[in-house]
């Protein structure tokens, strides 16, 4: 599983990457995924739906995280504009 | 170097450092990564239209409606029937978490998050966005230009499956 965050100047970058079922790297996972909340970010996974549909589902815990899933994405939280 | 584009909604940024080349790379990422997320029909259609649309899950909603999504404007609503616009959300995705790089996310960065977030939590969305008739930050005769472009790319698309198909 790879964490990774969208940056201004930057595109994505990697956070942490790490196998879910291993403790040690879980705890690596988990514990970036709280630095990224802890910023303000929020937090995303992409899947797919009925008939292959690309979509994503916003989560906010590691628990909510399927342990199969590839990627979570950080981006900053919605501000409402002019 | 030039100063500017730091701000949020487009605005140049007092010291803000703005590099060409760097918000280039960026953006390749960006589209990068809107491609492995979105998947590739939103890629190309980003790539020749310049925004995506995002329509509910047909099982979610009886509603025929939908979203174009532009970079740094306006999230544009729209009757799927008859094309008719309904409101604009303006929302950004503001990161203040490292001034020396600007607040302002890559365009495919931005168009992808609110991509995410329409499908992650529309409501959720909606609700943080601030709603205004159309023509606030989308010239309603773009939008609807726009629209026209996607029916026929759309077309375009469905064409090609069917020869696909066949072949």
């Amino acid at each position: 599983m790879k964490l990774v965050r969208m940056k201004p100047g930057h595109g994505d970058v990697l956070l942490a990457e790490g196998d879910p079922e291993v403790a040690e790297e879980e705890q690596e996972l988990i514990d970036a995924f709280r630095r990224q909340l802890d910023q303000g970010m929020w937090a995303a996974v992409p899947t797919r739906g009925n008939g292959g549909r690309r979509e994503a589902e916003m989560v906010r815990d590691f628990s909510e995280v399927p342990r199969d899933a590839e990627q979570v994405i950080f981006f900053p939280r919605a501000a409402g504009g002019q | 170097m030039l100063f500017g584009r730091g701000g949020g909604g487009g605005r140049p940024s007092r010291g803000t450092v703005y590099d060409p080349g760097r918000e280039r790379r960026a953006e390749v990422k960006a589209r990068d990564l809107l491609r492995a997320v979105a998947g590739e029909r939103a890629h190309a259609m980003y790539r020749e239209l310049g925004f995506l649309v995002v329509r509910p899950r047909p099982a979610a909603s009886e509603a025929a409606y939908g979203y174009l999504i532009y970079p740094h404007r306006s999230i544009v609503a729209f009757d799927d029937r008859d094309g008719s616009l309904i409101s604009e959300y303006c929302v950004g995705f503001p990161d203040h978490t490292d001034p020396e790089r600007g607040t302002r996310l890559p365009d495919a960065d931005d168009v992808l998050a609110k991509w995410i977030a329409l499908t992650g939590d529309e409501r959720r969305l909606l609700t943080d966005a601030n709603m205004h008739l159309p023509g606030r930050q989308v010239d309603p005769s773009q939008a609807r230009r726009d629209l026209r472009r996607l029916r026929a790319w759309e077309a375009r698309e469905r064409r090609e499956e069917r020869m696909e198909a066949a072949a």
